[in-house]
């Protein structure tokens, strides 16, 4: 090996590039008010209308018997979604891997599937099946499939190709084909922390699940979207109170088993 | 100096059994990597059948390299190695990983998995000859399986089947490198730096351990050592390596200090040396 001929320099103005990112990053911002009437005086003045609007939010607990159901469905969805979009996920997440993939070509197409299928927000899906397929669950079962499978295949393929490479290289050497290497070195690698992506993803599903419902993918939000025609806001108070708590618990639930896990 | 490369003779006859067999056999091997490094310029040797091979030199001799030339995990960019007599380089597929199930192959690190239990990784090395449904659900058959256990007992740790194999000692680690690779039932075993991640008694009983049963099975091993005095110790024929190039080919008598010295290119210290 050569000796270096110099000490490395320190790479160019450091500062000078922090404060050129500062002003970007402030001109975008002033432009935004702008754009979108960002105007705090119209959010002082407006602040009576809000405690107003929330003086009314008293929840009428008659209307839990027409909460249930809706609410046990928007669970569903949430919990089937997440279980076919995990296994959706399974192969895209090995084929879209540099380290488990077949080939350069099948992985850049698979990248680019993953990247089309996560730059969809999870409302513009569910409204697309919501027009394909009819009101109701199935829209968002199906919505939130394509989105969980995609959020999962990203965060696992992430996962994968940071393994240690190995095993991998060891079973290669024994003669072990790509699918036997992938079970035996890969996932055990892998797999408690997939387990904990995915119930992150069901969390995230219980609340995407019920703002879907808001253009009819079935659910409570589909109730939500009735009462707030209606004008019915201590029925809203009533069912926002108990997603408040659903969605509090779930979260407790998934906190504790991805702590359990690692 | 050494003998000149290629000391043993080419045999006479083919598929005679009682001449010296060569079971592996380099044939003008180069490797360029993809930096445009030249870790091979054109090495040429033969190893006979059941011989313990060690290969010495500084990292970046091509040492890694050569062995891995062996099993194809580097493909030469030109010539190639026949493993009993068959071209291992030019073979992809089904064909390579039958080759490679013959080869076993342990490393400095141990590339265990180690979230697994130790008997998963051992039986893991039964994979290239099993069915691929049954790899791919896991479903040994219990040959393979009472094998498995049969190979932790003949290196020394039979406990240990059913412990993580994070939990356990690096020594013992190795030892599962190695029952992994025996549950391959190898003609030939590589060990790339199998002993720089251990101390130096730990060393000396994971060298006896792969030696005996190199021995014991007739395995023909190639090793990759940076350590004078364990190559002198365990070797039956020492290569030197320098910079891609096999620069020593002799007995561990012949490999003097001054030997060493040409090897390695400079005075040797105390580094080199693993002690007991």
């Amino acid at each position: 090996m050569p000796e270096a001929p110099a000490l490395p320099r320190p790479p160019g103005s450091t500062r000078l590039r922090s404060l050129l990112s500062l002003a970007v990053v402030a001109s975008l911002l002033v432009i935004a008010f702008r754009q979108t009437n960002f105007n705090l005086e119209a959010l002082f003045t407006g602040t009576a209308d809000f405690f107003r609007f929330f003086g009314r939010l008293v929840p009428d607990w008659s209307a839990l018997p027409q909460i249930w159901a809706p609410l046990l469905q928007t669970i569903q969805i949430a919990y089937v979604a997440t279980i076919l979009g995990s296994l959706l996920a399974l192969p895209l997440i090995f084929l879209a891997s540099s380290n488990t993939t077949t080939d350069p070509v099948t992985m850049w197409v698979f990248r680019t599937l993953l990247t089309v299928l996560r730059s969809i927000p999870d409302l513009l899906w569910a409204a697309l099946f919501v027009a394909v397929l009819g009101l109701g669950g199935l829209p968002g079962v199906v919505a939130l499939t394509l989105f969980s499978a995609g959020v999962l295949a990203k965060l696992g393929s992430e996962t994968v190709e940071a393994i240690d490479p190995g095993p991998l290289e060891a079973l290669r050497a024994a003669g072990a084909g790509r699918n036997r290497t992938i079970i035996f070195a890969v996932v055990p690698q892998v797999a408690a922390t997939m387990v904990s992506y995915i119930l992150y993803v069901f969390e995230i599903n219980v609340r995407a699940s019920v703002v879907i419902g808001l253009v009819g993918a079935g659910g409570i939000g589909q109730l939500l979207l009735r009462y707030m025609n209606f004008f019915d806001y201590t029925g809203v108070a009533a069912l926002i109170a108990v997603i408040f708590a659903v969605v509090l618990i779930i979260d407790g639930f998934s906190v504790w088993a991805r702590s359990k896990l690692i | 100096m050494g003998r000149a490369v290629g000391a043993i003779p080419d045999r006479p006859f083919s598929c005679s059994v009682m001449f010296v067999v060569t079971h592996i056999h380099f044939k003008d091997v180069e490797v360029v990597y993809k930096t445009g490094l030249k870790a091979l310029k054109g090495v040429s040797l033969e190893i006979p059948r059941g011989q313990f091979v060690v290969v010495v030199g500084l990292s970046g001799a091509g040492k890694s390299t050569l062995i891995r030339t062996v099993n194809n995990l580097v493909v030469p960019s030109k010539g190639n190695v026949n493993v009993d007599g068959v071209d291992i380089t030019p073979a992809r597929g089904g064909a390579l990983r039958k080759a490679r199930s013959d080869i076993g192959m342990i490393f400095q690190t141990f590339n265990l998995v180690k979230r697994s239990s130790v008997l998963r990784n051992v039986l893991s090395g039964r994979l290239g000859d099993l069915p691929a449904w049954r790899g791919v659900l896991g479903a040994f058959p219990k040959a393979d399986v009472a094998f498995a256990h049969e190979c932790l007992a003949r290196v020394g740790i039979p406990e240990k089947a059913f412990v993580r194999a994070d939990a356990l000692s690096g020594g013992q680690q190795q030892r599962v490198g190695i029952a992994r690779a025996l549950a391959q039932k190898p003609s030939v075993m590589l060990a790339d730096e199998p002993v720089a991640s251990l101390d130096p008694p730990t060393s000396h009983s994971v060298m006896k351990d792969l030696k005996r049963i190199a021995r014991e099975d007739g395995i023909t091993t190639m090793v990759n050592l940076h350590f004078i005095d364990m190559a002198r110790d365990y070797a039956d024929r020492i290569i030197g390596m320098r910079d891609g190039l096999i620069v020593f080919d002799g007995t561990p008598e012949e490999a003097s200090d001054s030997v060493f010295e040409d090897i390695y290119g400079r005075p040797l210290e105390q580094k080199d040396l693993r002690g007991a």
